[in-house]
């Protein structure tokens, strides 16, 4: 006869002493885990449900300007650096981490247009209504606020005949582009632009230099239309007019011949810089005019500020908003960006503040212990796993609108729906095949120029 | 299906007629390399079909998916194979000895001194006979004697927590989430006594009840009655869910599915139904005996089902697809079951358990072990406790604790249940549970379909019966019952044509010269024919 039966001892499964970790032991045998799908999904709705709970993303506002927040800027080489501008002409520089001024600029006798900090992290450059263009220093790594210092003298001054609607820096030499009534190069060491280009007579509203092919850079116009230029040649390059005019334009820094434009008619357009004929993607959502955009620097994702007084997050890819973010007391937004490490947004209003926004809103902020990181990870994955299902896809998309916000939303979809309606039945009625199908990527493009 | 056909023949194979299956499939690598069984087990079924996805994005997200899958299985195929720590119990005979002639005390001298103390009688001849229940980890006993008495006890260390003497008929006991609470089903209604021994609660709409079932991933405590009504209430909540009228008359016999969480209720008409609360009818009802049904038992995959009744037979059922594999003769009626976490079948009746050993998946022609308690005194109880080689015997004379090798899991998982656990992880599982508790919506027959696509019901139908069809036939193939398909063109196999085409075949002097015959003919004809080839087609009908 042999025989054995279970026999633990029990030193080995439970710990020694006090002060030592429980011991754990794991059987992943099925058996010992039935019903292990209805236990996930429930996981996966609870998890849900949590973020919901802990999705508190307003972190803050930074308070100080007297004026609406015409324009921001972030320094491409520190992290806790901001600088903005505003309608009455003052430029601050922000310390983000503390959330207070550092340093005070006397700016522009007009509103600040714009701003741009140099690839060296040095100096920035500023431009308004006053016709200037100025050149400031940035205080090095280190120094202490100088908010009560006498006030900062610009290094340089550059005069021109118009006002001012934009600037931005080349991505690593030390040139800068501005957009007004024609868009001028400058060379900081040089009084008058390196080279100026014009196409048209209407006033040139935004411009980006592309982070990838260092030469390119694109403007948007109050003609409606949107432009690409290249440094080495002396004429632009091509242009795109839209129904509607792009207020803003941001380059996609992962895939740096994709741009995105923020447009007058609500939603955002991307585009393919080698191909005008079709828009790649429609970003809807917001109910008035998209004033600003900023992509996330991992070129998944970027932030929209717009009139309706919201900020949302779309994906690169997303034809609608991923999240969005209101007050009560935030205004119309002016200006956003996207922070250096993608885990903030900021975004700067009507209403004299710059709010600081977490771009993760149910995301746990500081160092995480692995436990936290796991347990992250592992609601992560459930959501992605379940997101389909009905009740966590209800949960996970609703946000709560204000209700100007939420009624102007109803009010375009049933004129949205209205006209494809009145398409639909003309089509219907018409001879077959003579009213062609449009895609709405190509709708809004009026004309494309070479 | 190629896999999961292939996946049907490896299950089979892990079974206990592993031994058949080995030697007739020598070749087929898988069956004899372990990791790659085990692997099979947790990988959980076929993935998507990849081959007819041409969305090319989806397909490569799907491939990452399954590698990662896949590679799970693996690890977790080597954790069970490597790194698990204990083993199993066994019991083997040598010689001309027979596993179920050996008595508990020749069990008992064989084994080490701590798990000796595990088999243990105590007299209580007073109050009995004794229902008995184990909590989730298998460290305490719950008792409760027909009389009223009732007693929790951490049986390992022989020590009392507490005992108190309700003065009423007890019909049942069970634990709730953990030790810290038990149910009793008493004379008019069920009660809640917490580990002190106090009156938590008393439910007043289970009135009358007579068996009890605690639902532990959806903390519902199910009862049922003398006037056959089902009812169940939500222990987390209080809420009373749903109480359903089977209208089959006195209901004392419930058992729980562990894997789905359906409800089984024997009744004395011989059926047995299963319930969910979500459903006013029960979701199945099959008749299993001639006359009332005296007890249920599940294992715990959810595969079989063994089902007692009056008719002095034990039937073992498959529950997926509601039919009867085999039975057995019991002594005499049986009167509780239960089975083993590994699978072991025990069956009491009189004053006598049988415990068989893989005879769920086969007929077995003898029992594994036999115990006899004291005489005189029925079996009214039977529970195996979990995580350990023990069986714990309720009967008129009290309870006995038996020793039975190869009962238990050995390895438990502390996340699931630790017989080990502190006041703290207790506390923290608790918390867990709650978090986790399933809906009661969730309890379905089929658990895997939630978050599963849902499909219309033909087309469900359809695949259902394609599916039964496809394993259908590979049974017979392999049992070579399989019938040869019948040749659909009519009359090219009777004899007679037969017969002539094999004489066509044939090449004979004569027939040689007859061809020639043939041919020159043919030619002759031809000729002749030419010129005729002359007219018009049309007019060809006219030519005389």
């Amino acid at each position: 006869m042999k025989v054995k039966v279970i026999s633990r001892s029990e030193e080995e499964f439970t710990r020694e002493r006090r002060q030592d970790l429980q011991k754990v032991f794991r059987n992943l045998d099925p058996k010992l885990h039935p019903q292990e799908r209805a236990h996930e999904y429930t996981r996966a709705l609870n998890a849900t449900k949590l973020e919901k709970v802990f999705a508190k993303p307003f972190l803050g506002a930074l308070s100080g300007h007297r004026d609406a927040v015409s324009s921001m800027a972030k320094n491409p080489r520190r992290l806790n650096c901001l600088l903005s501008g505003s309608m009455d002409g003052e430029i601050r520089l922000w310390e983000l981490a503390k959330r207070h001024v550092i340093s005070q600029y006397p700016g522009h006798k007009g509103a600040v247009r714009g701003l741009a900090v140099a690839p060296d992290g040095d100096h920035f450059v500023s431009c308004g209504d006053d016709c200037t263009v100025r050149l400031w220093e940035l205080p090095a790594v280190g120094i202490a606020t100088r908010e009560d210092d006498e006030a900062q003298e610009p290094i340089a001054t550059f005069q021109g005949k118009n006002a001012f609607r934009a600037v931005d820096y080349h991505w690593s030499n030390d040139v800068f582009a501005t957009a007004g009534a024609q868009v001028d190069v400058w060379d900081p060491n040089r009084s008058q632009p390196t080279s100026t280009f014009s196409w048209g007579s209407d006033t040139v509203i935004s411009v980006r230099f592309n982070p990838s092919e260092p030469d390119i850079f694109a403007t948007t116009g109050s003609d409606r239309s949107i432009a690409l230029y290249d440094l080495r040649t002396s004429t632009p390059l091509r242009k795109l007019i839209m129904q509607t005019r792009a207020n803003s334009v941001a380059w996609n820094p992962r895939e740096a011949f994709n741009f995105t434009v923020g447009n007058e008619d609500c939603s955002c357009y991307s585009y393919d810089m080698r191909n005008f004929k079709i828009a790649t993607c429609i970003h809807k959502g917001h109910v008035s005019a998209v004033m600003d955009l900023d992509f996330s620097p991992t070129g998944k994702e970027f932030v929209t500020g717009s009139y309706d007084r919201t900020v949302r997050i779309f994906a690169y890819n997303g034809g609608h908003s991923r999240e969005i973010y209101h007050t009560k007391r935030m205004q119309r937004v002016f200006c956003v960006k996207f922070s250096s490490d993608a885990t903030y947004v900021l975004s700067g209003s009507d209403d004299t503040n710059i709010r600081l926004w977490k771009a993760k809103a149910a995301e746990q902020l500081g160092v995480l212990l692995p436990r936290e990181k796991q347990k992250h990870a592992y609601s992560e994955s459930l959501k992605e796993r379940y997101k389909h299902l009905p009740e966590i896809k209800r949960i996970d998309r609703y946000r709560h609108l204000p209700k100007p916000v939420y009624k102007a939303g109803k009010l375009r979809q049933a004129v949205h729906d209205a006209e494809r309606k009145r398409e639909d039945r003309k089509r219907a009625h018409s001879a077959p095949g003579s009213m062609a199908h449009t895609s709405a990527r190509k709708k809004r493009i009026v004309a494309e120029l070479e | 299906m190629k896999k999961e056909k292939k996946q049907k023949t490896e299950k089979k194979s892990t079974g206990p007629a592993m031994k058949k299956g080995i030697s007739k499939s020598v070749k087929d690598k898988r069956t004899l390399n372990p990791a790659a069984v085990l692997r099979k087990k947790y990988e959980r079924g076929a993935g998507p079909a990849l081959k007819g996805i041409t969305d090319k994005k989806l397909k490569g997200q799907l491939t990452v998916k399954e590698k990662l899958y896949g590679e799970a299985a693996i690890t977790a195929a080597q954790t069970e194979q490597w790194l698990l720590p204990s083993e199993g119990g066994y019991l083997e005979a040598e010689g001309l000895e027979q596993t179920q002639h050996f008595t508990q005390e020749t069990i008992v001298k064989e084994v080490d001194i701590t798990s000796a103390r595990k088999a243990f009688d105590l007299q209580l001849q007073d109050l009995g006979p004794y229902t008995l229940d184990y909590n989730n980890n298998g460290k305490y006993l719950v008792i409760g004697g027909r009389k009223g008495h009732l007693a929790i006890m951490d049986w390992k260390q022989s020590k009392l927590i507490t005992e108190l003497q309700v003065m009423e008929t007890v019909r049942d006991v069970k634990f709730l989430h953990n030790e810290l609470f038990f149910a009793v089903a008493q004379k008019k209604y069920v009660y809640i006594y917490d580990k002190q021994g106090v009156e938590v609660h008393c439910l007043r709409d289970h009135i009358s009840p007579l068996k009890l079932e605690f639902l532990p991933h959806h903390f519902l405590l199910a009862s049922t009655d003398k006037a056959g009504i089902l009812r169940y209430q939500d222990t987390s909540t209080g809420q009373m869910l749903s109480h359903m009228r089977t209208h089959l008359g006195r209901c004392g016999v419930l058992r729980m599915n562990p894997y789905n969480s359906v409800v089984g209720l024997g009744h004395n008409n011989g059926t047995v139904t299963m319930w969910s609360p979500n459903m006013p009818n029960p979701l199945v009802s099959m008749l299993c005996h001639k006359g009332p049904v005296t007890a249920i038992a599940y294992d715990t995959e959810g595969r079989q089902m063994a089902t007692s009744g009056i008719d002095g037979k034990v039937k073992i059922w498959d529950v997926r697809k509601f039919s009867p594999l085999h039975f057995y003769f019991a002594p005499t009626a049986a009167r509780s079951l239960d089975i083993s976490q590994k699978g072991l079948l025990a069956v009491s009746s009189g004053s006598g358990v049988q415990i068989w050993r893989d005879a769920l998946t086969a007929k077995q022609s003898k029992p594994y072990m036999a115990h006899r308690v004291s005489k005189g005194s029925q079996v009214q109880d039977l529970a195996f406790c979990p995580y350990e080689d023990v069986l714990a015997i309720g009967h008129g004379n009290g309870i006995s604790s038996i020793l039975v090798p190869g009962a238990g899991e050995p390895n438990f998982d502390s996340f699931v249940s630790n017989p080990y656990e502190s006041l703290k992880q207790r506390r923290e599982g608790e918390v867990h549970k709650l978090l986790d508790k399933l809906q009661p919506e969730m309890i379905v027959l089929d658990p895997e379909q939630i978050g599963a696509v849902q499909r219309s019901a033909s087309e469900n139908q359809l695949s259902k019966d394609m599916l039964a069809k496809e394993a259908n036939d590979a049974i017979a193939e392999k049992l070579g019952l399989k019938v040869k398909e019948k040749k659909k063109t009519k009359g090219r196999n009777k004899s007679s044509k037969r017969v002539r085409r094999k004489d066509s075949n044939i090449v004979t002097v004569k027939r040689a010269l007859i061809a020639e015959q043939l041919k020159a003919d043919r030619k002759a004809q031809g000729k002749e024919a030419a010129p005729s080839a002359v007219l018009p087609r049309a007019l060809e009908r006219f030519k005389r």
